[in-house]
């Protein structure tokens, strides 16, 4: 059995680390509130501008915009994989991951290759690692997104399939169901899913200033960055709700572990007195 | 009652203003532009500069910055998607570059963050391994 005090340090480090995790857990929660309101008000945007590019799309049927419209002959996809920058967060990064190299793994079966967006530092080491083609990045988000720090990789992307170099683009991240659930998805950016853009009725057409095609563009490029943006800010909300949780798993289980270690130290504490107190009355025996 | 519409300016990071009002000044790109309820529909851009909406009831006027974007014009809805960040063709080029150049930066690392992940997997296991001697310790 160890010594006391030896099994004495060892409880402190463990409350050390209580300590830390419990502070972890605190500060994301704080966060995730905070997270899951810039996810909120993120959405308007979203739903305003999707109406405007239905819209548009209804009134121009002989016009199809390079967004629109399905195509297969380049055989490459492109991917963003949107990951948090911090780890200690669960398998939030791990989910997210798995899923895609289940669709690499299959893709590569099409002899289908990827052109790949990294946003986050963990997303970014995963890809490297499985040696894929990055061809832009973006980590060091911070707490807040800035659709600023986004616009470079997102253009990247809209002009290599505009140039007809990609057949088709997804994004990869976690979607916030719910503080204790998050789940890992993959939604398809381009071609634009014509279901997306349902709603709008009616056969009467804007005034374009100063013309269509241009003005389309412009709306269908801010389209698909609000899209991303909402991914990120929403993979934010997930990322902070999986560590508060994780936090506050590994704060119980710090608790745990600092019960069993007291246990043991009582228990050879008392084993050594009960031992020395045998000696003093073996010894008085003796000598009486 | 005077004639009202509904005025959204939101931008993809917030929402700037929501409610209803009788009138709506915006910079387009072609000129400034004046809208009142029953509007013919129109889709133009807008320059970076103000919005100024004058409220339905009140008759107040407010003042919004918005640095370009996109406004949409239909009888009774006014919605203007703002920029959050300031755009222009040049600079958005200037961006995609710079994380262009920040893949390939991070790929010419890729030893070094390989030998961390490397460094942290084994760390991993010798960690569980102690782990695991120690419980059988603790068994015997």
């Amino acid at each position: 059995m160890a010594g006391g005090k030896e099994i004495r340090t060892k409880i402190k480090s463990v409350q050390n680390t209580q300590k830390i995790t419990r502070a972890m857990e605190m500060v994301a929660a704080a966060k995730m509130r905070k997270a899951q309101e810039r996810m909120r008000t993120a959405r308007p945007y979203g739903e305003k501008i999707r109406n405007v590019a239905a819209h548009m799309s209804r009134a121009h049927p002989e016009y199809t915009h390079p967004f629109m419209g399905e195509r297969s002959n380049s055989g490459r996809v492109g991917v963003i994989l949107v990951t948090s920058d911090k780890g200690l967060c669960g398998g939030l990064n791990t989910n997210v991951q798995r899923l895609v190299l289940g669709k690499i793994k299959a893709w590569d079966q099409e002899k289908v290759q990827i052109d790949a967006v990294a946003i986050g530092n963990k997303g970014l080491g995963f890809l490297q690692r499985l040696k894929a083609i990055v061809v832009s990045s973006v980590t060091g988000i911070g707490d807040t997104p800035h659709l600023d720090m986004l616009i470079g990789p997102v253009k990247v992307m809209l002009d290599a399939y505009a140039e007809g170099k990609l057949d088709a683009l997804y994004v990869f991240y976690t979607k916030f169901v719910n503080t204790m659930k998050q789940e890992p998805v993959m939604e398809q950016l381009l071609p634009l899913a014509s279901e997306k853009l349902e709603g709008a009725t009616g056969t009467w057409d804007y005034i374009y200033e100063p013309d269509a095609q241009s003005i389309i563009d412009q709306t269908l490029r801010r389209y698909i960055e609000a899209l991303i943006y909402q991914a990120v800010a929403e993979n934010m909300a997930s990322e902070q709700s999986a560590r508060m949780v994780a936090m506050k798993a590994a704060s119980d289980n710090a608790g745990n572990v600092i019960g069993e270690l007291k246990l043991i130290y009582n228990k050879s504490r008392q084993a050594s007195i009960t031992k020395e107190l045998a000696e003093i009355v073996a010894g008085a025996a003796a000598v009486g | 009652m005077a004639m009202t519409m509904q005025v959204d300016i939101v931008s993809a990071e917030e929402s700037f203003f929501s409610g209803l009002a009788e009138f709506v000044a915006a910079p387009a790109i072609m000129g400034e532009v004046g809208v009142h309820p029953r509007h013919a529909p129109m889709l133009t851009r807008i320059k970076p500069g103000s919005v100024r909406v004058k409220h339905a009831m009140s008759g107040e006027e407010t003042l919004i910055y918005v640095s370009g974007g996109i406004l949409e014009v239909q009888p009774d809805v006014v919605t203007i998607l703002a920029d959050s960040a300031i755009r222009g063709e040049n600079l958005d080029e200037a961006k995609a570059q710079e994380s262009k150049k920040r893949a390939e930066e991070a790929l010419k690392n890729r030893d070094a963050s390989m030998e961390f992940a490397k460094a942290e997997a084994e760390l991993a296991e010798a960690v569980a391994q102690l782990a695991a001697i120690q419980k059988l310790r603790k068994i015997r």
